[in-house]
């Protein structure tokens, strides 16, 4: 592959992958987040395949395929049947409303350019020059956990959040071990898991995953 | 300036004329078939406005020079940006002022005209129409002329001829994540400006829900045929414009004449591709309550914005 090639192919993944976590932030269907985080975890694997074709790395393949089958499949067939479990088709009232929302993700993008640029001074190649981005899809996951109120929202927060570490933690280093990308995979699971579960007991609880429902203590 | 780009210049001014009351009747085309009506052809915006040139000119009573002025006014800027735009040559004698932001603000120049005809008039859904307008404009503005730094940070240039020639040059500038948030920003702003759904409907019958409609309520005859015309024309070049940006093959950027009719032909396929591929979109849209057209409006701002960014960082 040649350098104009990787450079063109790395910054469509990149494009792909912030347009679908601003997307994920515009939607308010709960359905059409799923299947923007199907688009966007494939294109995290797709981010990864062409680092591991840049550096001939088959370790870094075998962690691609890993990420595909796991945040592209397994995780959006869990959500989606947490999302059938709990009835509700839309996010009905977030803390912040979505025109402001999105204006305040064009403050979090230029935040997130203006605090790495330090990053991608100590080592200037066409993976950190993407280093922005990657900080940018961590930004909008923290704001999705903050203004968003029902469990399944946070859980897009969370996932957003997650995808943004890896693309960070893959554009920044010259590959994760497949040791370490596992646990992290495993840790993203059982959380989905989790608050899969925690739904569900809300739902039976209240009625409803509003986790504004959540506000006293019991033993 | 040459002889072969005057020729280009004036064969695009001829085609936009005459070919974008085609567009809309091939839109509103396909609409019926895909409602499952027989529709009107193609050619009824065309036998429209014949029918409206032979009626007799009317104007309301109170009205002034603006309300006159406007269709004219609203024609003649369109007239100037479909000579400006490297539809199908780059070597156009107003090449010096084929400015982005320049075309911007001629295009908004045309609106701002329509909306002050439509106070003038007095009537509270002219007003009602004008204000919308403006309000959808002011927030269409940003988005536009943050496209417009994204294409030209690549090029170092917001000459139009300049930002086509480069695409036509690196066919693979248009996959760079810079060129698509712009593209994606600008397809939502270009059917805010052109009074498409989801943010205006404009086979609207209903004065309540009218934004671009409402402004022209008491426009009859020739007058209403010049605005029809001028709002055909306006479709046409923004689309136009989309295609040039994003898929500027087949422009010619040389001198040679032999290419123009080819050229010609080309962006009257691309256009009209892009006019159906609308027009079925629209199918599936609902008009937005106006309330929630800032949110679309500040998503592609957003979006835009991101693509400046992408165009600093990765570039």
């Amino acid at each position: 592959m040649s350098e104009t090639t990787y450079v063109q192919l790395l910054d469509l993944a990149c494009g792909v992958f912030l347009l679908a976590a601003v997307l994920i932030l515009w939607r308010r269907q709960l359905s059409a987040i799923v299947r923007l985080f199907t688009i966007q975890a494939t294109a995290l694997a797709g981010l990864v395949a062409v680092l591991a074709v840049h550096q001939h790395d088959t370790e870094l393949g075998a962690v691609a395929v890993g990420i595909l089958l796991l945040r592209a499949v397994l995780l959006p067939l869990l959500v989606r049947r947490a999302l059938e479990a709990s009835g509700e088709a839309r996010e009905t009232q977030p803390l912040v409303n979505v025109t402001a929302s999105l204006l305040a993700a064009a403050v979090l993008a230029l935040l997130a350019y203006a605090v790495t640029q330090p990053v991608v001074r100590l080592s200037p190649s066409p993976a950190t020059h993407a280093v922005p981005v990657a900080v940018t899809v961590v930004l909008l996951g923290f704001f999705v956990l903050v203004t968003r109120r029902r469990a399944l929202s946070q859980l897009a927060g969370f996932l957003l959040l997650d995808n943004g570490i890896t693309a960070a933690a893959f554009l920044t280093t010259a590959g994760v071990p497949v040791v370490v990308e596992l646990g992290v995979s495993f840790d993203v699971l059982l959380a989905v898991l989790v608050l899969q579960v925690l739904t569900s007991r809300m739902r039976a609880v209240f009625g409803s995953t509003d986790l504004d429902e959540l506000r006293e203590l019991h033993d | 300036m040459t002889a072969a780009g005057a020729l280009g210049a004036a064969a695009q001014v001829a085609l936009v004329g005459g070919g974008s009351p085609l567009l809309v009747g091939l839109m509103r085309q396909v609409r019926a078939r895909l409602e499952g009506r027989a529709g009107a052809g193609v050619a009824q915006p065309w036998r429209d406005l014949r029918k409206l040139l032979r009626k007799e000119p009317i104007t309301p009573d109170g009205t002034g020079w603006v309300f006159r002025a406007a269709p004219l006014l609203l024609t003649a800027t369109v007239l100037v940006v479909a000579a400006v735009v490297p539809f199908a040559t780059t070597s156009s004698p107003l090449d010096s002022v084929a400015d982005l932001i320049a075309v911007a603000a001629v295009l908004a120049l045309g609106t701002v005209t329509l909306a002050l005809a439509g106070l003038d008039t007095g009537t509270a859904f002219g007003g009602m129409g004008a204000s919308r307008e403006m309000t959808v404009m002011s927030l269409v503005e940003p988005t536009i002329l943050l496209s417009v730094f994204a294409l030209s940070v690549r090029v170092g240039s917001t000459n139009l001829a300049a930002i086509v020639g480069a695409t036509v040059h690196d066919p693979r500038a248009v996959i760079s994540p810079a060129s698509l948030l712009a593209a994606v920003a600008l397809a939502v702003v270009t059917m805010a400006e052109a009074g498409r759904l989801p943010v205006d409907n404009p086979s609207t019958h209903l004065e309540l829900t009218m934004i671009h409609e409402a402004m022209i309520l008491e426009y009859a005859g020739p007058d209403l045929a010049l605005v029809e015309w001028a709002s055909a024309m306006r479709l046409g070049v923004l689309l136009g414009l989309l295609a040039s940006l994003f898929a500027p093959w087949g422009i010619v950027t040389g001198a040679g004449l032999a290419a123009i009719p080819l050229a010609l032909v080309v962006f009257a396929a691309k256009v009209a591709t892009l006019g159906v591929v609308l027009a079925a979109g629209e199918v599936f849209l609902a008009k937005l309550r106006l309330f929630r057209v800032p949110e679309l409006l500040a998503g592609s701002f957003l979006l835009a914005l991101l693509a400046v960014a992408a165009s600093f960082f990765l570039g």
